[in-house]
């Protein structure tokens, strides 16, 4: 089955970042495939490499990247959301002069718009949603 | 498989406390674009997203509340809103604000149905895609 994914809230504060990784990475061990998943809300909260937890705790940003880089995940993160969080990657940090170095967008993730979200919707066989 | 899907927006959350209610309105207009069939659903807090006369000078935030009048103009013409979240919270329709849209021919009707919890049921089991904030 082709499957969307959609995280609608941050790592740490909620569950919904863990159980989506849990269902994403479940899904694909079966042999689904995993259209896309987007990150929206607190999502894109997800994507930025410069999260720091504790070593005894898992860490959820690098989960995801790993997944991305073992089964070439699309990994999208809304620019919109993105960028009222604080979420950039090389290029909005450039264009929105915050120097060099502030991106903080973590391997694997991409930015882009909201029609991806859309996209997902249409394309999946089914769209499955995490959040609160 | 058709290009076109029946997607619902559920909306659960009120205004202003949190971004749900306003992110989610930004999906509704990007989405416009894809010529999808597109219906809104609002529940539980959600209902209070479509009180009338709402302001915001107060807190120092954006507005929204127009915009749901303008989604006639986005093909959104489909608005359910359960009678049950609406009573339990001490509503009915006429707190809400008007929002319409044009029918074939050019007359404004209204885009708002109100509908009971197990008429909500039926209309998600119909969708193909439902996106809930």
């Amino acid at each position: 089955m082709k499957i969307g994914v959609v995280v609608n809230e941050g790592p740490y504060t909620h569950q919904a970042s863990d159980t989506a990784y849990q269902f994403t990475k479940a899904a694909l061990e079966k042999g689904h495939e995993i259209f896309r998943v987007f990150f929206y809300h607190d999502g894109v909260n997800n994507a930025t490499r410069l999260t720091v937890p504790p070593q005894d705790e898992r860490n959820v940003q690098r989960n995801w990247s790993e997944l991305s880089e073992k089964y070439n995940l699309d990994l999208v993160v809304c620019i919109a959301a993105a960028q009222r969080r604080g979420i950039l990657d090389d290029s909005e940090a450039k264009r929105h002069g915050k120097g060099d170095g502030a991106a903080n967008l973590a391997p694997g993730f991409r930015i882009s718009g909201l029609g991806q979200l859309i996209e997902s919707g249409i394309q999946a066989d089914r769209l499955v949603v995490f959040g609160d | 498989m058709s290009d076109t899907k029946r997607f619902l927006y559920v909306n659960r959350k009120a205004p202003h406390g949190t971004i749900y209610a306003l992110e989610s309105l930004e999906v509704v207009l990007i989405g416009a674009a894809f010529e999808q069939d597109v219906s809104l659903a609002f529940l539980d807090d959600g209902v209070f997203q479509l009180i009338k006369k709402q302001t915001t000078t107060g807190i120092g935030v954006k507005n929204f509340a127009p915009v749901y009048r303008a989604l006639g103009d986005y093909d959104v013409k489909k608005i359910f809103v359960e009678r049950e979240s609406l009573e339990e919270r001490g509503l009915s329709e006429d707190d809400l604000m008007e929002i319409t849209h044009e029918d074939d021919d050019e007359e404004d009707v209204s885009s708002v149905e109100i509908v009971d919890r197990a008429r909500m049921a039926e209309i998600m089991a119909a969708q193909d895609v439902i996106l809930s904030f």
